[in-house]
């Protein structure tokens, strides 16, 4: 049985960093993750990452920023942590080979972004997030991290509210194995497919959240679930904010810059819960075309497209038909990323250390990145701000485990037990009839009705037909059957193991929305149109009853010296 | 839009050769391969094994043979293939590395390249508290290397690795450069030693194949050919590679054109020369293709090397 001190599930950013920082400590640290880590979907992040490295910036600056952008529900305390360790944080990436673009000076150069009082985006050109993850995986070869790459987690070993390690398939060859850890660090990322469509990928199915659910821990404010303004209708995916940043316009099909009308100071760059919720707006009211309205980049000039916005140019050119350089190319609100998560301390913790149980946590488990919630982004995130997120908090669950790792022994189990459950699991999915339901239908039909009824705008209704659909899908579930019963790359297997991941977490986004009886962030209810501080100025905390069902409770927002305030741009 | 995929097949768990399967795919009009691929996956047959994750050229994860040329499927728009090299599109796994599933192959071989390079930041001298002064033109030099997101598509269609498995290959090289001319780094000469050895830059045939392969206009080869100039102007590297160039530079220069004789002693040099080259000799010799061992210049040639002058080599 493979056995290591400290265990990261998730090879993306928030994971290396973790893994980096553990190792650093003089861990023996691995890492498991379902694919190599370079095809992490942080990759996808174009814009930038923020930290307050310009003279004229302050880490307080960014912090208020950051606070009014999460519609006040982001800890204080949480995103001064955030803000303060960015710059220091940003500098080291840099030490470690991050090319970032630079000022006349030399020095790194910060960019507008959506929500930001000042420039305050570090980039890369639009392929910010690749160059963050290669560099980090850089250094993991340097320091001969172990990785099990291409293995797929079934579930985390759980003893007396202990973590105790987890069981894992090695999908190139289906060999299931136990892995044994003193501290565990869930760093999975998000949960896009649980939407269709969405800017995420394929993989980005929901796993840490899932396992930490199931586990015992809490999923904390889930209903909170960003659109990006500017998606791509063929296929959901992402053009930067960048572009808007750098300048770039949102005309309706009147050729309006109607931003103008929903943030007369921000405009285009209001941050993304604001810009949606404009367009959504805009097509409602029949000034979209196909149900997309435009983003125009064409006074931009070549120059500018194809230094800093080359990757768009040819996302553009290559998934819309449309030469950003000569046309506005159509967009729409798409599914992007989600500010709930598993919930944590500054330090990566799931459980409370405190002592009070505040909340219902797992000792000895970890989580950061986007499936954890710390929680800095509350009801909306700022862009630049999840790159930063995975940096400093990953670094920080990385130190949190070492802590613990070093105070804790191994947990004995039995090994065989664990192993025999995934693979009954696995022989009870090969052994259903065939021609039974296909998984990616049940798929397509959380995902169209999660995007239907808890999207931009959101009400009661469509919220609980939303819901509903997600429990039906479930009770649907033992019916799917496999094409493929083989060991070897068994993607079908991978879909129907990641499905029921994704409807445990559909469930807990439906039930914590439709209880939030207010608008807040990316939570805009037509039926309760207005922020109720008096009532709601609270997280969403939910885990999971010994009976599989739901139990919704709540929590303080934690505020050191900002005040709510009327959010406007 | 429909198409037809002509999918090579292999299970090893099967016991079946590798063998052709045809499937049918209904696709939006600006569908991928990947996007084909997926609906056969989902809707047909869900043995079917490929990687695939962001559907965005950004993952690096579908890399694949198209129509016998390695592209990224989520890339590969349908209509456009259909227009350009007819109806029927053939998929296949990766070449120049073992086939584990159908599309998907093993990159092992392909990490460990990569890895053997060292592909990290070697700083010199103590580092500074905030961040490197270096110029934005130097950052952006070395962001079209780090456009590279390892799909191994270059590796795939390289030339030299279907006969020299032990070549470090395009993509690990182009990742040395990213190194090798960062100005932060502190180990470009022992760098530029390492690229040089046998197996390194100088392996290259100069065949454009993953010039042409490449998503994210990263040019390996061109990184090839940077790592080169930089080896040689530091003197580093004193191989036959090198000399072979500078036999061509000087035998242009003073003759204005090539003299294949004298390139081949200054490749080789005294006492080599006669051994390595007899066998060949000896068969051009047979097919009456010697190059004349006296070399004549062309009329001429004094203009020749002005130009030479000129450009300073």
């Amino acid at each position: 049985m493979p056995q290591h001190q400290v265990l990261i599930i998730g090879g993306g950013l928030a994971g290396m960093r973790a893994a980096q920082k553990a190792q650093e400590l003089g861990m023996d640290v691995a890492m498991v993750s379902k694919i190599f880590p370079t095809r992490s979907h942080s990759a996808a992040a174009q814009g930038g990452v923020q930290a307050a490295v310009s003279d004229d910036d302050s880490w307080e600056a960014h912090a208020y920023d950051t606070i009014k952008g999460s519609d006040y529900l982001g800890d204080q305390d949480a995103i001064e942590i955030l803000c303060s360790e960015a710059p220091g944080d940003i500098y080291s990436l840099e030490r470690m080979g991050v090319v970032f673009n630079r000022t006349p000076e030399g020095k790194i150069d910060a960019r507008a972004f959506g929500g930001t009082s000042v420039k305050r985006t570090c980039y890369v050109a639009d392929q910010t997030g690749q160059v963050l993850l290669h560099v980090m995986w850089e250094q993991l070869m340097k320091s001969q991290l172990k990785v099990y790459s291409e293995w797929f987690v079934t579930e985390l070993i759980i003893e007396d509210n202990k973590v105790a390690g987890c069981v894992a398939i090695e999908i190139p060859t289906g060999k299931i194995e136990v892995f044994r850890a003193k501290a565990v660090i869930l760093a999975t990322g998000g949960i896009g497919q649980v939407y269709s469509p969405t800017t995420n990928g394929l993989v980005v199915t929901a796993d840490g959240q899932a396992l930490a659910y199931k586990a015992g821990a809490t999923l904390m404010d889930m209903e909170m679930v960003q659109h990006h303004p500017t998606t791509m209708k063929a296929n959901g995916v992402l053009l930067t904010e960048g572009a808007r940043g750098e300048g770039a316009y949102l005309l309706n099909s009147k050729g309006e810059r109607f931003m103008e009308k929903y943030a007369p100071n921000m405009k285009e760059l209001a941050s993304r819960d604001v810009v949606s919720r404009a367009e959504t707006m805009e097509i409602r009211e029949g000034r979209g075309v196909d149900g997309c309205v435009f983003l125009d980049l064409r006074h931009l000039g070549r120059d500018l497209i194809m230094t800093k916005l080359s990757q768009i140019y040819e996302l553009a050119r290559d998934y819309a038909n449309t030469n950003i350089l000569e046309a506005p190319v159509p967009i729409q609100p798409g599914h992007h990323y989600i500010m709930g998560g598993i919930k944590t301390d500054v330090d990566g913790r799931t459980w409370d250390q405190t002592g009070s149980n505040r909340w219902a946590g797992v000792e000895g488990l970890f989580a950061a990145g986007e499936c954890a919630n710390v929680s800095v982004h509350g009801g909306n995130r700022l862009g630049g701000n999840s790159l930063l997120d995975t940096i400093v908090f990953g670094r920080r669950a990385g130190e949190g485990s070492v802590g613990y790792a070093q105070s804790n022994e191994y947990i004995q189990f039995n090994e065989e037990q664990a192993k025999k459950r995934t693979e009954d699991r696995i022989k009870e999915l090969f052994s259903r009839p065939a021609g039974g339901l296909r998984s990616a239908n049940l798929r397509n039909e959380m995902g169209t009705a999660m995007n239907e009824g808890i999207a931009v705008f959101r009400n009661q209704d469509g919220m609980q037909k939303a819901l509903d659909t997600v429990r039906v899908v479930r009770e649907k579930y033992p019916n799917i059957s496999l094409d493929n019963k083989g060991k070897i790359f068994n993607t079908d297997l991978l879909a129907a193991l990641e499905l029921e991941y994704m409807l445990d977490v559909a469930e807990v986004i439906g039930v914590g929305a439709v209880e939030r009886k207010e608008s807040r962030g990316a939570h805009a209810r037509e039926d309760y149109p207005e922020r109720n501080d008096a009532e709601y100025l609270k997280h969403t905390m939910v885990h999971k009853s010994d009976d599989g069902s739901p139990i919704l409770g709540y929590m303080p927002v934690t505020m050191t010296k900002w005040e709510p305030q009327v959010r406007t741009y | 839009m429909d198409a037809t995929f002509k999918i090579r097949r292999f299970d090893p768990e099967d016991k079946q050769d590798p063998h052709y399967e045809d499937f049918n795919v209904e696709l939006p009009e600006y569908g991928s391969v990947l996007e084909g691929l997926l609906d056969i996956r989902e809707q047909q047959d869900g043995t079917l094994s490929l990687r695939c994750s962001c559907k965005s050229a950004i993952c690096g994860s579908c890399s694949m043979k198209i129509n016998g040329e390695s592209r990224l499927a989520c890339k590969a728009m349908v209509s456009e293939i259909k227009e350009l090299e007819g109806d029927l599109i053939t998929i296949e796994p990766m070449g120049n590395m073992p086939v584990i599933k159908d599309l998907v192959v093993d990159m092992d071989s392909f990490w460990h390249k990569v890895e053997s390079v060292e592909p990290y930041l070697q700083p010199k001298g103590p580092e500074p508290e905030k961040e490197y002064l270096v110029s934005n033109d130097q950052m952006m030099t070395l962001a079209v290397a780090m456009n590279c997101i390892m799909c191994g598509a270059c590796v795939s269609d390289c030339t030299v690795l279907e006969v020299d498995s032990n070549f470090l290959g395009p993509a690990a090289l182009a990742k040395a450069f990213r190194f090798a001319a960062d100005p932060r780094d502190g180990a470009q000469e022992k760098r530029l030693e390492m690229y040089d050895q046998p197996d390194g830059v100088w392996d290259c045939t100069r065949c454009f194949m993953c010039v042409q392969a490449c998503p994210k206009d990263v040019a390996p080869m061109e990184r090839i050919m940077d790592i080169r100039s930089m080896a040689v102007e530091k003197g580093i590297s004193k191989g036959r590679g090198m000399k072979h160039i500078q036999g061509f530079i000087n035998g242009v220069k003073h003759s204005g054109r090539l003299d294949e004789f004298g390139l081949a002693r200054k490749t080789y040099g005294f006492p080599l020369w006669p051994f390595m080259l007899a066998p060949m000799g000896i068969r051009r010799l047979l097919r009456k293709r010697l190059p004349p061992i006296f070399h004549k210049s062309i009329a001429g040639a004094k203009n020749v090397k002005k130009i030479f002058e000129n450009l300073g080599v």
